[in-house]
């Protein structure tokens, strides 16, 4: 299956892991539940390792995991579900985390734009989803008011 | 006014563009019903009960004439001739046709206008006082924070799915023509103790299902750190309102369930970590102050022919005692465009009367028109030598009726006659409250009286805060009104009482007039509606309103 990540439409290289599934010899994501539950066990395995995040996931109670991550996945259950975009920015902004951020599931096309704003480097689509399709949905404005992830000054300190 | 520069107008451009993609492919089906919904909320674009309805951004309620010729050609070309202004200083459309939407907006985006964010579970258009700037009892304008915080809530990336609508209001005045209290955040522009100004931050008000006076989280905010304390407001909001019952999910909800303390210690503790890092400059609060700076007045005396004009003509007296409103430059006077000509619908403008309003504004106020939260227009700066031709010209287009703050300058929401979610019909509701007064010294003895008509529980007609407030509630498939009395928007905010049982709909105007002779009987001398509603209760009207049966 294909992703965007960094713009670019490439293949994805992880497992998305579920909480009953045994472990395999490759990288895998796996979700807050059973990282908390087996956190020991994945630690004491080779494999790299990922982390899925719910949109309703503390991302306190485990800024101090945020180092045994090379990816970490935000699930979108639900594309009107706005909170995964204040984790990112969270993530991004106060956690430092600075591997692959990569939204996941069911948001749509027209929120890619922001979600790049607020740290997210990954797409990885529903399955009908065409990455190709959904590529130019990233570049649909130039213009950013705002200071976030991407650009460090609002528009005011940039404006010519 | 703000004028947009090269960013500004490329950003409505591909904004415009953007949604007639996803226009396009809503149509072609490769988008569903519910995927497209949210993308078009926030684009203004309901679907209502005949149509579409489309709503306008009008940032602050302030319009240039150019504007509002685009407005007046939209509603000839794209809808049946006329539009609709709203409470929220915005304007909306009830006619369009679903697939001329993207052309309406490309037009708008020509005069830098755009529907971005005026529905959906966003930061919606910043809405502020109609007088600003010319009321004379303000500490400093408004305006340019509103223009500060319409950019940086435009497109937010991290606030544009939100657990609901968001509204802030912003006021410069004594009084408070902003409602401030009644919205997600109020900002109320003040000094501190070493006389710097800043802003008091209210939080959690609302109207709607669940009407809530907003509650202060910080008397004194330093203005270089407005944005970053709003960024604070709203992670906490989008992190932790409520999402699993939309009734529930206004940050009123959330302040009320956490309480304002714990509320406000996280917002509080939020802030701490962001608000070194989100400076508003105080060279870009200058930059944007100077669109806002005073046009050129002449300096002029107080007209003396005003007096003279007005002791021989009655009827512009009326309208000079009701319409027009001290300005703080001599020889200048606001007036105010009345949208409330009994038996036509609240707040409704034709597109000729747009056109003519136009050209008065070109002629007679430097070109700029403001939308207030009653659903009137105001034409800011005239000179008093030209008062007496200006009425007559608005008399001429019937837009002179002079009931500025009476019992007749009806707030009312469009009711069954257009929304899909109401109970019962608001526009006849108020028609036949104007009918009740057949001569104007009755409705002027009654003096200052606000209100307020909504069709359903939603409350768009603002009846909650109306010193009388009237909802429509299905009743067996029946249209009833539940009456309130005492509500308020202003300094002194309040909710309004109920007043006993709904009534039938051919005895709302009857119970209407009930309440009027009751508040003649009792007053005392001088005493406003509100005034003797607060200080003898419910009772006395009841009594009449309900007495007999
Ligand atoms: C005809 C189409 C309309 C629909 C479908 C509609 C729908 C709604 C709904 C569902 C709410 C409740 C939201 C909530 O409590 O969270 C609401 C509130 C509101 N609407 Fe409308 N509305 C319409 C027209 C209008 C008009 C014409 C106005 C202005 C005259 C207006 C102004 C408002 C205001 C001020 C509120 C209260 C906001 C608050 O809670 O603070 N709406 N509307
Ligand atoms: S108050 Fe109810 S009836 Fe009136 S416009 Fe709002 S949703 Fe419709």
């Amino acid at each position: 299956m294909e992703i965007i990540k960094d713009g670019h439409i490439v293949a994805n290289d992880w497992r998305h892991l579920s909480d009953d599934e045994a472990l395999p010899e490759q990288a895998v994501t796996v979700s807050l539940l059973r990282w908390k539950n087996e956190r020991d066990r994945l630690l004491a395995c080779s494999v790299p390792l990922g982390l899925r995040l719910n949109s309703d996931d503390s991302l306190e109670e485990i800024a101090d995991d945020l180092k045994y991550f090379s990816i970490i996945v935000l699930e979108f259950r639900q594309f009107t579900d706005g909170r995964s975009f204040s984790l990112a920015r969270l993530l991004r902004e106060r956690y430092g985390f600075n591997g692959e951020l990569r939204a996941r599931g069911d948001f749509l096309r027209d929120q890619m734009f922001f979600l790049s704003r607020v740290g997210v480097n990954a797409f990885e689509p529903n399955g009908s989803a065409n990455a190709q399709e959904l590529l130019p949905a990233l570049q649909e404005f130039t213009v950013k008011y705002q200071a976030a992830v991407d650009v460090k000054e609002p528009l005011y300190r940039r404006r010519k | 006014m703000y004028q947009y520069d090269n960013y500004d107008q490329t950003l409505v451009n591909e904004r415009a563009a953007q949604f007639r993609g996803q226009t396009e492919r809503f149509l072609k089906g490769e988008l569903s019903e519910d995927q497209y919904r949210p993308l078009r909320l926030m684009n203004g674009l309901y679907i209502q009960k005949h149509a579409p309805m489309l709503r306008i951004a009008i940032p602050y309620g302030l319009l240039s004439s150019r504007q509002l010729r685009m407005l007046a050609h939209i509603a000839r070309t794209y809808d049946k001739g006329y539009g609709h202004f709203t409470t929220r200083q915005n304007i909306q459309f009830n006619w369009p046709k679903l697939e001329d939407v993207p052309d309406v907006l490309s037009e708008l985006a020509t005069v830098q206008m755009h529907a971005i964010q005026t529905s959906g579970n966003c930061i919606r258009n910043v809405t502020s006082d109609h007088l600003a700037g010319v009321g004379g009892d303000e500490l400093e304008d408004p305006r340019p924070y509103c223009e500060i915080i319409r950019q940086w809530s435009t497109l937010h990336p991290e606030f544009s799915f939100l657990p609901r609508k968001f509204k802030i209001a912003v006021n410069g005045a004594a009084k408070d023509r902003a409602a401030t209290q009644l919205h997600d955040i109020g900002l109320q522009l003040v000094k501190n103790d070493r006389d710097e100004i800043g802003f008091e931050v209210l939080v959690g008000g609302g109207l709607g299902r669940t009407p809530i006076i907003g509650v202060t989280i910080r008397p004194f905010l330093e203005k270089k750190h407005l944005l970053s304390y709003l960024e604070a407001i709203l992670r906490v909001y989008n992190r932790f309102g409520r999402r699993d019952n939309k009734f529930k999910a206004r940050i009123k909800i959330l302040v009320k369930e956490l309480g304002k303390e714990k509320f406000t210690e996280m917002v509080e503790a939020e802030w701490a970590a962001i608000k070194d890092d989100l400076l508003l400059d105080l060279e870009e609060i200058e930059r944007i102050k100077t669109f806002f700076q005073p046009p050129p007045y002449v300096t002029l005396a107080d007209n003396p022919l005003l007096a003279e004009k007005t002791a021989h003509d009655s009827q512009f007296a009326a309208w000079f005692r009701h319409n027009t409103f001290p300005h703080k430059m001599p020889g200048y006077r606001v007036v105010f465009v009345s949208l409330k000509t009994p038996g036509k619908p609240p707040g409704d403008l034709s597109a000729s009367q747009m056109d003519v309003i136009a050209d008065l504004a070109d002629h007679y106020s430097f070109g700029e028109i403001r939308v207030t939260h009653t659903q009137n227009l105001v034409l800011a700066d005239v000179k008093q030598a030209d008062l007496h031709d200006l009425w007559q010209r608005l008399k001429s287009l019937e837009l002179a009726t002079p009931n500025i703050g009476t019992a007749t300058d009806i707030i009312c929401c469009p009711g069954l006659d257009f929304c899909s979610l109401a109970n019962a019909t608001s526009i006849p509701i108020a028609n036949g409250i104007q009918q009740i007064f057949d001569n104007l010294d009755y409705l002027y003895d009654l003096g200052d009286i606000r209100i307020n008509v909504s069709g359903c529980m939603n409350g768009c007609g603002h009846h909650t805060v109306g010193h009388i407030g009237i909802l429509g509630v299905d009743k067996k498939g029946e249209e009833w009104y539940q009456i309130t009395l005492g509500g308020s928007s202003g300094k002194d905010a309040s909710l309004g009482e109920r007043l006993g049982p709904s009534v039938a709909k051919d005895q709302v105007c009857h119970a209407i007039e009930a309440i009027f002779q009751t508040y003649r009987e009792h007053r005392l001398e001088d005493e406003a509606f509100l005034e003797t509603v607060r200080r003898i209760g419910m009772r006395p009207f009841q009594g009449r309103v309900y007495g007999d049966n």
